[in-house]
């Protein structure tokens, strides 16, 4: 009976300590991002940094796909949408009924990257060869100019803006064929084809690495420089969107993406900086 | 005094014993909510027996053959790896194993069960399924088969637990009364033991099912996410859980897209209510087979 009594005080003790320690950080400010895989590491290292100079904000970084992060704005829980894709007129009426209105920042340029395993000798596709393979008309690799093996195609699912991107620049919004893998974020389809011999897949520039080959997209290479002087056709600008124009942390957060350092290390992830 | 305490103690019991079955209301009666508006867009036989899930193309299309096959193909193929593993591991247990080595077996079976999901989509993603496709000589190695390879792991310590509860409940008179008719102690386990014991192992296979059709995290990784008809177990294949888990965050809520998810859920929890049917249908027949009468 004695003995009980001071373990059950104890515990509650603990418990009390426990729970102060957390007191702190709901009296900070705290901020919650979702959204693009692609714009994810941007976000995750601007936050890092952010909050090395504010320790008394408190930064949350997701992914989920573009679609995940604005459906989260609309639904009111995440202050900032990450996004590889601009918001579609759906979603804006979506937001004007739930009293939210999207407010567009642009805060990085990007190319989509067509990637092969590093053995694959292909070096360049068309657009058309592209769209080919992605639809279904062309299965084996030899049909444009690779080894006799079957296409092994990658793509993403509805939620990604990476896809959605692909979709509108190379594919014409036509139909991927149905037995593409559709995986989860661009680190999974990098993943997937740097072990798939016959794989192909697509991924923004920060996601090319030794472990996938970049093709030539209708004879341009993959690069930044590409990218700013507009000759890589899958181009495309990233974005941040808040509820109505940025203010209070969140217009801190937004302005040191868009400052100097931010854009350093917008570059340092591999994406293209705003000039 | 003490027949106020006996009485809190009975009202607070119910109360928390009601709550799981106000849990268990409350998510049907939700997933019937959201889930039937998707009926009136696309008619029900068009929807689970439609071969295109195209869900955001204009006009989309929701068809959930694919998805329903790919989880049956998947669970199938798991309950070929979990049932001799954990069905034999039992019998080992409870019939051949000495004191000691029990004593190992057993927590190492229960660490099994333990070990989080994506611990095992994360390991079955990175290290199993290259292993498989160099072995097999697969264009990918993220398939049905990999799904089920992982999956027959997870449900293993389901499958082992309670067929060994099963095989310790059957009466030591059983045994005694067979070895003294003069059967060996093959004979005994494979004709008396075991048919005696068939209700709880059938149990323990179909709960174990039931684990495999609903794991969400490791199919999502590794099962590969093609929304095709599987001829083979050897092609990747997009199970209904992981197809909801994928696209649940983009749906805008309260369009069609969402409701059919929903909608997916429900023909989920279908399934999983015809499996323990069929468990309890099982266990009756052998309850009355054997006589056990309990």
């Amino acid at each position: 009976m004695f003995k009980s009594k001071i373990a059950i005080t104890v515990m509650a003790a603990v418990l009390c300590v426990g729970l102060m320690g957390n007191v702190p950080t709901f009296a900070a400010k705290s901020l919650t991002i979702k959204g693009s895989t692609t714009v994810l590491p941007i976000a995750q290292s601007c936050a890092e940094a952010f909050m090395d100079v504010h320790s008394d904000v408190n930064i949350s970084v997701q992914g989920g796909g573009s679609g995940v992060g604005i459906a989260s704005l609309i639904d009111g829980t995440c202050d900032i949408a990450d996004a590889s894709r601009p918001i579609k007129g759906k979603e804006v009426v979506k937001a004007k009924e739930n009293g939210v209105q999207a407010y567009e920042n642009v805060v990085a340029l990007d190319g989509i990257a067509v990637i092969v395993h590093p053995s694959n000798p292909v070096d360049g596709l068309s657009i058309e060869q592209i769209k080919k393979i992605y639809t279904g008309e062309i299965s084996n690799w030899s049909e444009v100019g690779g080894k006799n093996m079957k296409v092994t195609v990658i793509s993403r699912d509805s939620a990604s803006g990476t896809f959605e991107t692909f979709n509108e620049l190379a594919l014409d919004k036509e139909k991927v064929r149905a037995d593409a893998l559709l995986q989860v974020s661009n680190q999974a389809v990098a993943q997937a084809v740097s072990r798939t011999p016959g794989a192909i897949g697509y991924a923004g520039l920060g996601y090319l690495s030794s472990a996938v080959k970049g093709v030539n997209v209708d004879g341009v290479e993959p690069t930044k420089k590409n990218v700013v002087n507009g000759s890589y056709k899958l181009a495309r600008k990233l974005f941040m969107y808040t509820n109505g124009a940025p203010a209070g942390v969140v217009k801190a957060f937004i302005d040191f993406v868009l400052s100097e350092k931010g854009q350093e290390l917008v570059e340092k992830a591999g994406y293209v900086p705003l000039i | 005094m003490h027949r106020i305490r006996e009485r809190i103690y009975k009202v607070l019991f119910t109360l928390l014993a009601f709550a799981s079955l106000l849990f268990l209301v409350g998510i049907t009666v939700t997933l019937f909510i959201e889930g039937l508006p998707v009926f009136k867009e696309v008619g029900f036989f068009d929807f689970v027996l439609g071969k295109s899930w195209y869900p955001t193309y204009e006009p989309p299309d929701f068809g959930i053959l694919p998805l329903i096959l790919g989880s049956l193909w998947v669970t199938a193929g798991a309950v070929l790896f979990c049932v001799p593993i954990g069905v034999g591991s039992a019998l080992f247990i409870n019939e051949l194993a000495g004191k000691r080595l029990k004593a190992v077996l057993k927590p190492i079976i229960e660490i099994l069960a333990g070990i989080p999901s994506i611990v095992y989509g994360f390991f079955g993603m990175v290290v199993i399924a290259p292993f498989i496709q160099r072995l097999l000589n697969l264009p990918v190695g993220l398939t049905a088969f990999t799904g089920s390879l992982m999956l027959g792991i997870m449900a293993t310590p389901t499958v082992c637990s309670i067929s060994e509860d099963a095989l310790s409940f059957v009466p030591r008179s059983f045994r005694e009364a067979s070895l003294a008719v003069g059967a060996n102690r093959w004979q005994t386990l494979t004709r008396v033991v075991f048919p005696a014991s068939a209700s709880g192992i059938s149990t323990s296979i179909i709960l174990g099912m039931s684990r495999a059709v609903g794991e969400t995290m490791t199919v999502l990784m590794v099962t590969g996410g093609a929304a095709v008809i599987p001829h083979t177990l050897f092609q990747p294949v997009r199970p209904m859980t992981s197809t909801i888990a994928a696209e649940m965050g983009e749906a805008v809520m309260g369009s069609t897209h969402y409701h059919s998810l929903f909608a997916i859920g429900l023909i989920l929890f279908f399934i999983i209510l015809v499996f323990n049917v069929i468990a309890e249908l099982i266990t009756r027949r052998f309850r009355k087979k054997l006589g056990l009468g309990r």
